[in-house]
């Protein structure tokens, strides 16, 4: 199912046994039950979809099911400053494609991929709704809008340096 | 709101915060306790104002004062001359283009003359995160008198007259799909808004709920007493965590004052709203589809009949609306369908919100009303073509939709001219481009998120999309023939045939519409292996004016793949085989001896 493979802890299979639980293992609730996953877990790997197929007595291949189809849930652990940019058509008309290219050249990241550091993961998301703004990236929440290229390497420096920091 | 002299208005929309509105907010309260003023001037934060172009808006009451463009360190200024010295901000009034006159009261402006503020009539004037503030614009006052008269076939009756219809995209009169859910049988009914705005580029679902979310639960609980069901559920994108938390302090409130949950206003009907957050499909728009994903499965859409109404959510009548088609409801209640239905066109009764967004001067959020132009619109809302540019094409109708040319300028805008010149109305998107703007990238923009939306169900949808995109990547890229273009056409033609949703069917619009629209430029692509925008790299030349170059060697040595020869200060070459196109020679040159064929 996916590439990584981890053992989880004692302790997150509590948490999402407990998940499960406060949905009252009702399997409509699936997509809350991976959000909640997803919010505190910050992926959803194969084996916590395992656990939550046996909560909730749903087959696992349903719940992978619903993991893939919707963008929203991932199997790749974001980085630690997740970038994301705006492929809105606002923001691909004022140029989003050659920022999504920079950041590309940049990091050296393919869209959906995460560094092997952790620090930076590269995504495409749909109209966050700021078009005045567009071309526009996120930066974890952080919004920075009416970028040209050659503001991509100082947002980058931004968040090295911050991490240098800590 | 009356004890205070003064209330400074700030919007609290996704596009305002992110350029900072909350720190102008905090700064405000802060300047206000130092300087005692606390309890004559209220900061109130506010949706949006729709001027996302010139954001953050900060509007003073009660003189209608517009600043734009407020900075965070401008907070002190406004205070101390606007509010001590009554002196307004000259350099923060928006300043007329064309006039070069600050204006100071946004009715003047140009963006905001034109329009007709329905759906959108309290955002922008009130606090979203209380309660009160909507009950002083009349709100619950439609729910009240709904209860009172107690005739939910009138109350349908009056919306069906009010000629109301869809705004999520299709366009079914609204006033007949209650009365569908009203006459199925069924010991539970559901209500669900569908707030699952997926279309690149529209954000009117979102700037409703974020900034007037209780007339939403208004109107679902009128829905849900007209048509007997007690239970309503909010279905929304949890990438809008700002609209999710407003939906949340408005649900909470709604039923602290007993206007939701048991027995409302002391009458028989109760009524609850859920919220169930979808997880990024573009296809859970379409409401089996959405229905399923509530369900908890994968939001893929299935045939009707059964329609919703007949058998929806959990198997029960349901019935689904866009969040725009409620914000409708209580307005047209209060004030009559004659009123209501006096706007607009004949078919196309009210007002559409667009968000209008691309090449244009003022980008943001408007309401106007059914039948004015695109012109009227695109110039004299939106202020004309940024940078002065050349207006090619207007998109609406999202990825569904298709592009308009100058000669569909002074089409009326409503649901069947847009239709009938090749778009549609859709959820409300409207994207200009200009000159700068290819017409076969734009198409293949459009594909490329279609390929990646569908939900894989229908093979026409799920291999066709992908065939047409990867159609469309060889034309940009200098290797496509005629026999391309005439595949494209064909291949649109079946997958519009074959498919089963509104995805399906209305996904190859952007290629049909472009190549109906721009034949021209396809064929320059093909032919001429030329992109007259200039914006298909492939096909981009990099070439060197001889009387220009004076054989400085800077582009030679920037050029990563030797593609560039000469001798030092002779003219030099640019070996169009090697060439990369990557424009480092263009950005190195500093006496514009290099440029782009």
């Amino acid at each position: 199912m996916s590439s990584i493979k981890i053992q989880i802890s004692q302790n997150t299979r509590s948490k999402i046994e407990e998940i499960c639980k406060s949905y009252n293992y009702e399997q409509g609730e699936l997509i809350n039950v991976l959000h909640k996953t997803q919010e505190y877990l910050g992926y959803l790997p194969a084996e916590a979809q395992e656990v939550i197929a046996k909560e909730m007595n749903i087959p696992t291949a349903k719940v992978y099911g619903v993991v893939s189809f919707y963008s929203f849930f991932t199997m790749v652990p974001k980085g630690r400053f997740p970038i994301s940019i705006c492929m809105g058509t606002a923001c691909y008309v004022r140029g989003a494609e050659k920022i999504l290219d920079e950041f590309k050249k940049q990091l050296g990241l393919s869209v959906g991929e995460t560094a092997p550091d952790g620090l930076f993961s590269l995504a495409s998301l749909r109209c966050v709704g700021a078009c005045g703004l567009a071309p526009v990236v996120l930066v974890g929440e952080k919004v920075y809008g009416r970028l040209a290229t050659d503001d991509v390497k100082g947002i980058i420096d931004e968040y090295k340096n911050s991490a240098d920091v800590i | 709101m009356s004890n205070f002299k003064y209330h400074i208005l700030v919007c609290g929309g996704t596009g305002c915060r992110a350029s900072h509105s909350d720190q102008i907010i905090a700064n405000f309260n802060q300047l206000l306790a130092d300087k005692g003023l606390s309890k004559d001037v209220q900061v109130v934060t506010t949706g949006c104002f729709g001027f996302c172009e010139k954001g953050p808006i900060v509007k003073m009451l009660p003189d209608n004062t517009f600043y734009t463009s407020v900075k965070p360190e401008d907070c002190r200024e406004i205070i101390e001359e606007h509010i001590v010295k009554g002196r307004k901000v000259n350099r923060l009034l928006y300043l007329n283009p064309e006039t070069k006159e600050h204006i100071e009261d946004s009715k003047h402006m140009g963006f905001y003359q034109k329009q007709l503020r329905v759906a959108l009539r309290n955002c922008g004037f009130i606090d979203p995160e209380n309660i009160d503030e909507y009950f002083a614009r009349d709100g619950y006052a439609a729910l009240a008198q709904v209860l009172e008269q107690n005739d939910p076939k009138a109350t349908i009756e009056i919306i069906k007259k009010a000629g109301l219809r869809g705004r999520g995209g299709a366009g079914f009169p609204t006033g007949l799909k209650w009365e569908l859910a009203a006459k199925s049988e069924g010991d539970e009914k559901y209500v669900v808004c569908n707030a699952d705005e997926g279309d690149p580029g529209a954000f009117m679902d979102r700037s409703i709920l974020e900034g007037d979310p209780h007339t939403v639960l208004e109107a679902m609980a009128i829905n849900g007493f007209c048509i007997g069901a007690s239970k309503g559920l909010i279905y929304i994108r949890a990438e809008y965590p700002l609209a999710i938390r407003r939906l949340q302090i408005a649900i909470k409130q709604a039923t602290e004052y007993g206007l939701l949950g048991k027995n409302i206003m002391g009458t028989d009907f109760s009524f609850t709203i859920e919220l169930k957050y979808g997880a990024g499909a573009f296809v859970c728009g379409e409401e089996t589809a959405l229905i399923h994903s509530m369900e908890g499965n994968r939001g893929e859409p299935t045939f009707k009949p059964p329609f919703p109404a007949q058998q929806g959510y959990l198997k029960k009548p349901t019935n689904v609306n866009n969040v725009e088609t409620y914000a409708n409801i209580p307005v047209i209640l209060l004030k009559g369908w004659e009123w209501f239905s006096s706007i607009g066109t004949e078919k196309s009764k009210g007002t559409k919100v667009f968000a209008l967004a691309g090449k244009i001067n003022n980008v943001g959020l408007i309401e106007v009303p059914m039948g004015i132009t695109l012109r009227e619109v695109i110039y004299e809302i939106g202020g004309g073509i940024k940078d002065g540019k050349k207006f090619k094409a207007v998109q609406t109708g999202g990825p569904s939709g298709g592009c308009l040319t100058e000669k569909f300028l002074d089409t009326p805008i409503d649901y069947d001219s847009l239709l009938a010149a090749g778009s549609m109305m859709g959820s409300g998107g409207m994207i200009v481009m200009d000159e700068d703007d290819c017409m076969v990238s734009v198409a293949r923009f459009y594909l490329d998120f279609t390929v990646e939306e569908s939900c894989g169900k229908c093979a026409p949808c799920r291999i066709g999309n992908k065939r047409l995109c990867e159609i469309l990547d060889k034309i940009t890229h200098g290797h496509g023939t005629m026999e391309d273009l005439e595949n494209l056409s064909n291949l649109a033609g079946v997958i519009k045939d074959a498919s089963l949703c509104g995805l399906g069917q209305t996904s190859p619009n952007p290629v049909l519409s472009t190549i109906d629209n721009f034949w021209d430029e396809y064929v320059a692509h093909v032919v001429d292996k030329k992109c007259p925008a200039g914006q298909c790299k492939a096909l981009k030349r990099y070439m060197i004016d001889p009387d220009a170059c004076i054989g400085c060697t800077a582009c030679a040595r920037a050029c990563p793949v030797g593609a560039i020869t000469g001798e030092k200060k002779m003219v030099h070459e640019i070996n169009q085989e090697t060439c990369i196109k990557c424009g480092a020679c263009y950005e190195k040159c500093k006496f514009n001896a290099i440029f782009i064929k």
